[in-house]
């Protein structure tokens, strides 16, 4: 009999704990993504200084696309830029509202080549918030960013993109449940 | 480690239930492994009308037969019925035939587990079939249901889908538990795993991969129907999710599950080929590490599939290298089929016949998906036809042919009575010249530049294509003959014997034809050395 | 040993039938030449070096296979059940099972050296004399040039009636498009790939270039090609219900004439706009808006009108379209949320809009049934003004 408690409670405390796993990801993927860059997500750290800046130049290249059912005009205010490593840039992206109702938009970056989205460091950028415009309106955004020196020596172009997304239902439903 | 069962056998000699509750309530491994294997026949041709549709449609170039809305559900549920309706129910139902009596068991471990495994089969596919009659129409997304594709563009019936999907992993889990518990506690006295035969060692293999991978499918569409219904966003760009996390998540089960369906054609084949070369199967030992290192090497290679979706240099080559590696095991069970023929009295009975052109094609398959390994490559192969050759060269000649073996191989044992010979012989002929003539061209077509998925085509690829649609409407129709052969066999079948085959080795081939409703209930004496592989 | 006449006509037929299957597997072969049914050789370096590696690999898996069939075939003849003969009964042998082992992995080390140098050429990362933004959308591709800003739409050029065999098919029936993609010769060309909606695949056989275009993420490809010619692939990956239908076109082009085409983009820009502010007739706009109609929206919503409900709503008595010209426009404009209707706004002129949506709103007895209002470009651009 107690050999079948013993393992009752065994697979009991498994299930328990893989199931404790599950929510254990969020904070561990969030540790994943820091640490090896992947996805050319954004990495937390401001970088305002640079012991050694290098003297490459990097042409960087913006796009902007907006997903499927997402009408606003979004825009990069220039479609390249040559810039140095280790030093800050700034530009900007302008967003407008062209519908006549509220709506909720996320900005998501991805940077190629995908080696080279670890070095490109957005010190300063609106996809790390959501964006909500009334009809109509309209916003220019910053963006600041700095290129790694250690960026790898065979890279010697970036390309920044955003993918504009209508989250508007999303967030509506979210604030629902709260 | 297995379990004495003392002989009562004088005692309640009661056969089967009579009606059709018998078959609802059932728990006997040989009734089990019939629904299976009947539900499976019934399935092929269902899938393989769809198929029909797509050869149909895709006979000459423009739209004929269908619309491209329609094409895309035949294509999508002929994938599914095929992989998870007909190849893994046949292959549960040998081994549900099989295994007890190959290890000298009563029945499986588990016996009221088997039966619900496969009653919620029918149930499933109920399901994803009726998804035809709703509105929006059955699932288009393929049956690999990429995302966004399968979850913010889907039709309504993508839930139904999910539901019968969770539905047949659950069956799959449950008969691989059943399966292993079985191998590893009742194996008569005296059997040990290294004396155990080869599809008994294929089996129990292929149960450890469903364990370990149908639940990652069920993650997979879970996180689907979250996705779908419940606003999150796993496979959403906008929501910081990932299209390709599908990708990933899909294909760790779905190379191993490939291996799944393939597996215990291995083992099949091998007793074949030893039966009907009168010879011991060569290297037994190296067979079973051979299926033991692909099973392993399964797990490692997924992202061959997606060569494409942008991944990191060391990512392709790793993939590529962990690839090639698998044609190593493989190429030496080759080897050891050919090496059993070798110097062996060899005749040629359909199963052999079906068993010979297995090793052939397989190898012709196997072949291809060698040429798909290599990465550079593959930016040119993927998503065309010739992907589509390779993979049906090892389902179809492949696997298919390994259970259209093994049911002419077994029938006689199952059911008592010999299928007409020069039949069978006749089905094997139209089915090996169909089945070439119905995918060696999709190799070229799919070189010369031809996409999969598409319901109409440039006009270089329209007599190639011609020629797959005859083969396959050939193939379609020689399974037709498959069925007549079973069917006279079992209604005006002359009488078999136990041994049936001259060389055949296995506990099985000591029962009656056919066997007692209970057989085995004292395990067997293996000193007479009738339980070698 | 005895013979019988039975097992002489048997091994007679044997052969014969051996003979016939080989026949029948290559006969396929005779009549096409090695160029219909082999990959392309492709156009520049990189290609040329994938295909020659696909070939490699190729007549070693042919040798390979020859070689497993000869020896099975073999085995068959030889090895057949003979009276008075026993078979053999060894069942093992180590040493050579390890030799063959070993001999497939030499093989397949191989195989692996020149495939990962063809992998490191392909994967260079070197920047590109011209980037081109490439997006897939359901059902076309949309090509932006980042140094020049011009930016057109890709739409397969292929009749509905040629698809329905109605009309006759043309040579490269299901692979020409209205608006190919232009790129100069000896330049390098880097190809950032994306997608709107759904995982579409950007594929040009002659380049060896396939990258899938995830909604999203962005995908780098480039190529380089110094002969003038035009190069057609197709999409490669299921992205719905006309995944066939949405060609690739790449016309490589002198240095002048990819300057002219450059050119040509902005004036036509240009002269859009001046379109747009001309006095039109009803009949010229509706002429305009079924051509227009049968090249964008005949797909979902069918030529006469009737759509595919509930996904693809009619046009044909729709309510919208007879009475609520500015709901209508909104809806060109915009898209619909949740909705397959994506926003026109960038794939058409200002006048290709007004005129299709006139189109719509004067066929299929809708203007009979309706308020019969057409609408003209100006409004189309009062529109966009209103709202930027």
């Amino acid at each position: 009999m107690s050999s079948i408690k013993k393992s009752v409670s065994k697979l009991f405390l498994a299930t328990v704990g893989m199931f404790l796993f599950g929510f254990a990801l969020v904070p561990i993927y969030d540790v994943f993504c820091e640490i090896t860059g992947l996805n050319g997500k954004v990495t937390g750290p401001t970088f305002s200084e640079y012991e050694d800046i290098g003297n490459r130049e990097i042409k960087i290249t913006f796009t902007t696309t907006n997903n499927n059912g997402m009408p606003w005009f979004f825009d990069s205010d220039r479609s390249q830029m040559k810039v140095k490593t280790g030093e800050q840039n700034l530009m900007s992206y302008v967003f407008t509202n062209t519908t006549d109702k509220p709506m909720i938009a996320q900005a998501i970056p991805s940077v190629s080549p995908g080696k080279g989205a670890q070095y490109f460091h957005k010190t300063e950028c609106f996809c790390f918030e959501q964006q909500y415009l009334e009809p109509g309106e309209s916003i220019s955004i910053p963006l600041k960013f700095v290129i790694d020196p250690d960026l790898p020596e065979d890279i010697s172009s970036l390309a920044l993109g955003y993918t504009l997304f209508d989250i508007t239902k999303d967030q509506m439903s979210k604030q629902a449940s709260n | 480690m297995s379990a004495v069962i003392e002989g009562h056998h004088d005692d309640h000699h009661h056969g089967p239930a009579k009606g059709i509750t018998r078959w609802l309530y059932t728990t006997n491994h040989k009734d089990i492994g019939s629904l299976y294997l009947w539900f499976s026949f019934i399935m092929l041709f269902i899938g393989g009308a769809m198929a029909m549709v797509i050869r149909a449609e895709l006979f000459e170039p423009g739209s004929q037969i269908v619309s491209p809305e329609f094409y895309n559900q035949m294509v999508t549920n002929h994938g599914l019925i095929m992989v998870f309706g007909v190849i893994m129910p046949a292959f549960v139902g040998l081994a549900n035939w099989l295994i007890p009596m190959q290890i000298g068991a009563p029945d499986m471990a588990l016996p009221r587990l088997n039966n619900l495994s496969f009653w919620i089969l029918p149930a499933a596919f109920g399901v994803l079939l009726a998804t035809f009659f709703m509105e929006g129409g059955a699932p288009n997304f393929g049956w690999t249901f990429y995302a966004p594709l399968s979850t913010e563009y889907a039709p309504p019936t993508v839930t139904y889908f999910i539901f019968a999907v969770h539905i047949m992993g659950a069956s799959s889990i449950m008969g691989s538990i059943n399966v292993i518990t079985t191998i590893l506690n009742m194996r008569a006295p005296g059997m040990t795993l290294m004396k155990m035969p080869l599809f008994v060692w294929s089996w129990l293999i292929t149960a450890y991969l469903l364990i370990a991978v149908m639940p990652v499918l069920a993650g997979a569409v879970t996180m689907m129907l979250m996705d779908i219904h419940f606003g999150t966003s796993f496979f959403k760009a906008g929501g910081g999710g990932d299209p390709v996390l599908f990708q990933h998540i899909f294909w760790f089960f779905g190379h191993p599950e490939v291996y799944i369906m393939i597996l215990p054609a291995f083992g099949i084949v091998s007793h074949i080929i030893e039966t009907f070369s009168r010879k011991p199967i060569f290297g037994y030992d190296s067979m079973v590490y051979a299926i033991a290192s692909i099973a392993l090497l399964s797990f490692v290679v997924w992202a061959h599939h997606m060569f494409t979706v942008g991944m990191p240099i060391a990512g392709e080559l790793f993939f590529m290298y962990s690839t090639m590696l698998i044609a190593i095991p493989t190429g030496v069970k080759v080897f050891n089929w050919l090496s059993t023929m070798f110097k062996g009295s060899l005749t040629f009975e359909t199963p052999m016949l079906f068993a010979i052109a297995f090793v052939a094609l397989f190898t012709i398959g196997g072949l291809s998906g060698l040429m798909l390994a290599i990465a550079p490559a593959d930016f040119q192969y993927h998503d065309t036809y010739f992907v589509v050759a390779h993979f049906h060269y090892v389902l179809v000649p492949g696997a298919l042919f390994s259970i259209i073996a093994a049911v002419y191989y077994w029938l006689p044992k199952w059911t008592g009575y010999m299928y007409d010979e020069f039949m069978g012989k006749t089905h094997f002929w139209l089915s090996f010249v169909s089945v070439n003539l119905t995918f060696f061209p999709m190799h070229f077509v799919g070189l010369a530049g031809m996409p999969r998925r598409i319901p109409d085509y440039a006009m270089q690829f329209a007599d190639y294509n011609m020629i797959v649609s005859v083969g396959a409407f050939l193939f379609g129709l020689s399974q037709l003959l498959f069925l007549y052969v079973v069917l006279k066999a079992i209604f005006y079948g002359k009488k078999a014997t136990g041994q049936v085959w001259e060389g055949a080795q296995g506990l099985e081939w000591t029962l009656d034809s056919p066997p007692a409703y209970h057989t085995f209930e004292t395990p067997p004496n293996l000193e007479a050395g009738e339980a070698k592989g | 040993m005895h013979v019988t006449p039975t097992k002489k006509l048997f091994e007679m037929y044997l052969k014969k039938l051996i003979l016939c299957l080989t026949a029948l597997f290559l006969a396929p072969l005779s009549f096409s030449a090695w160029d219909d049914i082999n990959m392309t050789p492709g156009v520049n370096a990189i290609a040329q070096e994938i295909f020659g590696l696909h070939m490699t690999i190729f007549w070693i898996c042919v040798v390979i296979g020859a070689l497993v069939l000869g020896f099975m075939v073999f085995l068959i003849i030889k090895y057949r059940k003979k009276e008075g003969v026993e078979p053999a009964d060894f069942d093992d042998n180590p040493k050579l099972e390890l030799t063959w082992t070993i001999l497939f992995a030499v093989i397949l080390v191989g195989m692996a050296i020149p495939a990962t140098t063809t992998m490191i050429k392909a994967y260079d990362d070197e920047e590109g004399d011209i980037n081109i933004l490439i997006t897939g959308h359901q059902w076309k591709w949309q090509y932006e040039y980042m140094e020049d800003e011009v930016s057109f739409f890709s739409n397969l050029l292929t009749s509905l009636d040629a698809r329905n065999n109605i009309a006759p098919k043309t040579e490269n029936y299901l692979l020409e498009v209205d608006e190919p993609l232009v790129i100069p010769v000896n330049k390098r060309v880097r190809f950032l790939i994306t997608a709107n909606d759904v995982i579409h695949s950007w594929w040009v056989p002659d380049f060896a270039v396939k990258q899938d275009a995830i909604p999203g993420f962005i995908n780098t490809a480039w190529t380089y090609v110094d002969k003038p010619g035009v190069y057609r692939g197709q999409c490669t990956e299921l992205c719905g219900v006309y995944h066939g239908y949405m060609p690739i076109v790449v016309k490589a082009v002198s240095d002048s004439e990819y300057k002219d085409f450059i050119q040509g983009k902005r004036d036509l820009k240009a002269q859009q706009a001046l379109l747009t502010e001309k006095l039109w007739e009803t009949d010229e706009l509706f002429a305009i808006g079924e051509e227009v109609y049968l090249k964008n929206c005949v797909a979902c919503h069918q030529v006469n009108g009737a759509g595919i409900p509930p996904v693809f709503p009619a046009l044909a008595g729709s309510e919208i379209v007879m009475n609520d010209k500015g709901r209508q426009v909104e809806i060109l404009m915009e898209g619909v949320q949740g909705a397959a209707m994506q926003s026109y706004a960038e794939q058409l002129t200002e006048v290709e809009i007004a005129a299709v949506i006139t189109y719509t709103r004067k066929a299929w007895g809708n203007d009979a049934g309706g308020d019969g209002e057409i609408v003209v470009p100006k409004e189309i651009l009062d529109y966009k003004n209103n709202k930027l």
